[in-house]
């Protein structure tokens, strides 16, 4: 299972921009499977990243919304992406000022597909 | 929240707000409780510190039949409540965390501030102290002082 992920993640690391892609556990943000590029707190990106989806899946069931099938965080310098990999997994993408947000999103929600 | 020794304070504040743990307690590996969050009676915190402190040292004993390194923290995951229990060296000897979360965060989480804290005790610790060994013939006293204090009593 865990070559089946490294593999879909080993090709989302190299699209343009992208700096670390993680398979996180959604309960736990606990990291299960990791791309990432040297210097980057990946635990903690896991950790953290989690803990946000899963409160915004909490204000959106509260809103009396599906749970979020994306999420986009915007930095200065930067972009986290998040998508739902399953009941019990995020994929999550950490991306530079220079990444393409569009295509990393379309390759993140194929690379969701064939982990499933 | 409250601490037997001061600088203990600020770090297991900033733990505590950024992890949303329940229940912490922070003792010695003797089972000597340095601080502590969230219990309400004393006879709570000396049965938790001297569980944790002995599931750390059956780890310890199991790693050690193993022939691996002593395992760092174990985690016990529940249905509605999880517990982080890691053992840390600091210039006053090796210490013990024991946290207890709820479905409100995450094992991740914990983990992550849990290490943070960690560190900012290391930055934190006096250089000179007073280090009084605690001597068998002492340690009920010890023990009862130290729960006064936490409970504020």
């Amino acid at each position: 299972m865990t070559a089946t992920y490294q593999e879909s993640l080993e090709g989302l690391s190299r699209l343009r921009g992208i700096t670390g892609v993680m398979v996180v556990s959604a309960d736990d943000g606990l990291v299960v499977a990791e791309s990432i590029m040297e210097g980057i707190p990946g635990e903690a990106v896991a950790a953290l990243a989690a803990s946000l989806m899963r409160r915004m899946g909490t204000a959106l069931s509260a809103a009396g919304f599906a749970l979020p099938s994306f999420m986009h965080l915007q930095a200065a310098v930067g972009a986290l992406l998040v998508v739902p990999a399953g009941p019990d997994t995020l994929l999550i993408a950490i991306g530079d000022q220079h990444v393409n947000l569009g295509l990393a999103r379309i390759e993140m929600l194929q690379a969701v597909e064939q982990m499933a | 929240m409250r601490a037997l020794e001061p600088w203990v304070e600020e770090p297991l504040m900033t733990f505590l707000s950024e992890s949303e743990a329940r229940l912490t307690l922070l003792m010695t590996s003797a089972g000597q409780v340095v601080a502590q969050h969230g219990f309400t009676r004393a006879v709570d915190i000396m049965s938790a510190a001297a569980l944790g402190a002995a599931i750390l040292s059956s780890t310890e004993e199991m790693a050690r039949v193993l022939g691996v390194r002593p395992f760092r923290a174990l985690t016990h995951q529940g249905e509605s409540h999880g517990v982080f229990l890691s053992a840390f060296e600091t210039p006053r000897g090796r210490w013990l965390g024991l946290v207890v979360y709820g479905h409100d965060t995450s094992l991740g989480v914990v983990k992550l501030f849990f290490d943070r804290m960690v560190d900012e005790l290391m930055v934190n610790v006096p250089t000179e102290g007073n280090k009084t060994k605690v001597l068998a013939e002492n340690f009920e006293n010890e023990l009862h002082s130290s729960l006064r204090a936490l409970f504020g009593r």
